[in-house]
Order: C-alpha cells, then sequence, then structure tokens
C-alpha cells in the first residue's frame, strides 16, 4: 500500500487525475503512522473512505471502521468527495477543555 | 410620540475565539468583558487535574488542528450567541505543554441576567469537548505517555463521529 503514497509529479494538465491530497495525522494516529503529515495519490473521483482504506495500508496506523476526517477544515463523511489540493485530517477522539 | 432610546436593543455580542501557546490569565481579551447592559459575568476555568483514572498526572501538552480548531470554536461561540441573550462570549484554550494546575481553557460570558450566563457557558464547554480538535498527551508518575481518549492498540475500536467521544475525563 506504501506504493499508492504519492511520489512523483501528475501531469498538471490531466483532468482525469490522480487527484494529490496532503495529509495530516493528528495525536495518536500520528503517533501510529510515523509521521504528522503525508501526500497521497488518488484516482480522480476518490472519496473519503478510499482515502481511509488507502491509508489504513500504512504500516502501524491502525483505524476505526470509520474513523473522524475533515477535509479542508470541516468535518466530512465517508462519502464526501476529495479533489486535488485537498487537505484531509484524520482526527483522533478529541479530547479538549 | 415615544422616543425609542437603545434600551433594549444590542449590537450584535462581542465574540472571540482563541488557541494560544500562552498562560490564559495573560490575555487581555478577558480584561473587559460585555457593556453596562450586561448585569452578569460569568468565569469557567478548565485546569489540569494531577490525576486522570487513577494514574498520576505529572504534566501533558495539548495539540491541535490550529486553524480547524479556532475555526470550530469561533462556531461554537457563534452558535451560544445566536441561541442565548448574552453580550460577549470569549472564550480561549491553551495548546503545547502545560504544567498541573495551568488554566486549560477559559470561557467568560455577559449576559443582561445570570441564567443566560450560566446555559451558555454550559452549552460552549460540553460543545468545545466533542467538537473541536484538540488532543491531550498526558504523562504519567511512572513515566509513560499516552493520547487521552485514544483506546489501547489491542482493543476493538468503536465507530467515532463527532458527537460520540470520550468526554468524561475534563475538567
Amino acid at each position: 500500500m506504501e506504493g499508492r503514497l504519492y511520489h512523483r509529479e501528475a501531469d498538471p494538465t490531466s483532468t482525469i487525475g490522480p487527484i494529490r491530497v496532503r495529509v495530516l495525522l493528528f495525536g495518536v494516529y500520528g503517533e501510529m503512522g510515523g509521521t504528522r503529515e503525508c501526500r497521497v495519490s488518488l484516482p480522480a473521483g476518490s472519496r473519503v473512505a478510499d482515502i481511509v482504506e488507502t491509508l489504513r495500508g500504512r504500516p502501524g496506523l491502525e483505524l476505526p471502521e470509520q474513523p473522524v476526517v475533515a477535509v479542508n477544515q470541516a468535518y466530512a463523511g465517508p462519502e464526501a468527495e476529495l479533489s486535488e489540493g485537498d487537505e484531509v485530517a484524520l482526527i483522533p477522539p478529541v479530547a479538549g477543555g | 410620540m415615544t422616543r425609542t432610546s437603545e434600551v433594549g436593543t444590542r449590537a450584535s455580542p462581542m465574540i472571540h475565539a482563541i488557541l494560544t501557546e500562552k498562560p490564559l490569565e495573560s490575555l487581555e481579551v478577558f480584561q473587559s468583558v460585555g457593556t453596562s447592559a450586561d448585569g452578569a459575568v460569568l468565569t469557567f476555568e478548565g485546569r489540569v487535574r494531577d490525576q486522570n483514572e487513577g494514574r498520576r498526572v505529572t504534566g501533558l501538552a495539548y495539540e491541535a488542528y490550529a486553524e480547524m480548531a479556532e475555526r470550530e470554536l469561533r462556531g461554537i461561540c457563534d452558535e451560544a450567541a445566536a441561541r442565548f441573550d448574552v453580550g460577549a462570549i470569549i472564550t480561549a484554550h491553551r495548546v503545547g505543554p502545560l504544567e498541573i494546575g495551568a488554566l486549560s481553557v477559559r470561557i467568560m460570558i455577559a449576559a443582561p441576567h445570570r441564567a443566560e450566563c450560566y446555559e451558555a457557558s454550559r452549552f460552549v464547554i460540553e460543545e468545545l469537548k466533542v467538537r473541536v480538535p484538540i488532543w491531550k498527551h498526558e504523562v504519567y508518575a511512572d513515566g509513560s505517555a499516552r493520547w487521552v481518549g485514544a483506546a489501547p492498540a489491542d482493543a476493538a475500536p468503536e465507530p467515532l463521529s463527532p458527537g460520540n467521544r470520550a468526554s468524561e475525563d475534563t475538567p
């Protein structure tokens, strides 16, 4: 699965993808995943659920069945569609206060 | 003809939602909260406890998704201002390393009457605890540390939603 993490420039003129998104791993997810930020390349039309499945393949990163996700700093459901350049954050159980 | 004065009307409530690494006592925004129309001012403070779930805590750090946390916090304050008749809502949450006893959160509400103060204050803290992306990393007396609210690696993870979080641990 590591091979699906983005590691080369896509053709910027292509309109059918892939799309590249910036992934942020906070709290315990960052600790488990061994990084707090990575870039992921996905087929155009991918949804939140798809990137969750991609990230599930990351060694050490144990995610619940349906982790809480934010896209561009707003909570987003599994069906939310992703776009080029989106910021996708995996939100472990919050503990402010 | 009766001249209508400004009594009973008010401009938009003063709202501030702040994330900061500075001690919350030092924030100037708490110096002047509300107007002379507000007969009640209420402060809620959360501070770092020396124990959690039976373990002695020696220190902790809050991590935040800063931009989103400030946005969510602002949204909560706006919602509270729409629900309750208040003159001011000032909320600040600290991030970074904190010592035992340090303030982690301060909520100040000003309103014409006390009932709205209590309701708005309760609303803000309860919503903050389930919606604002802030995480707590606790360090214990035995030298171990963990992210609060995170399931142990060997436990079956539960589906989580913004409304379904561990929230009973503080303050």
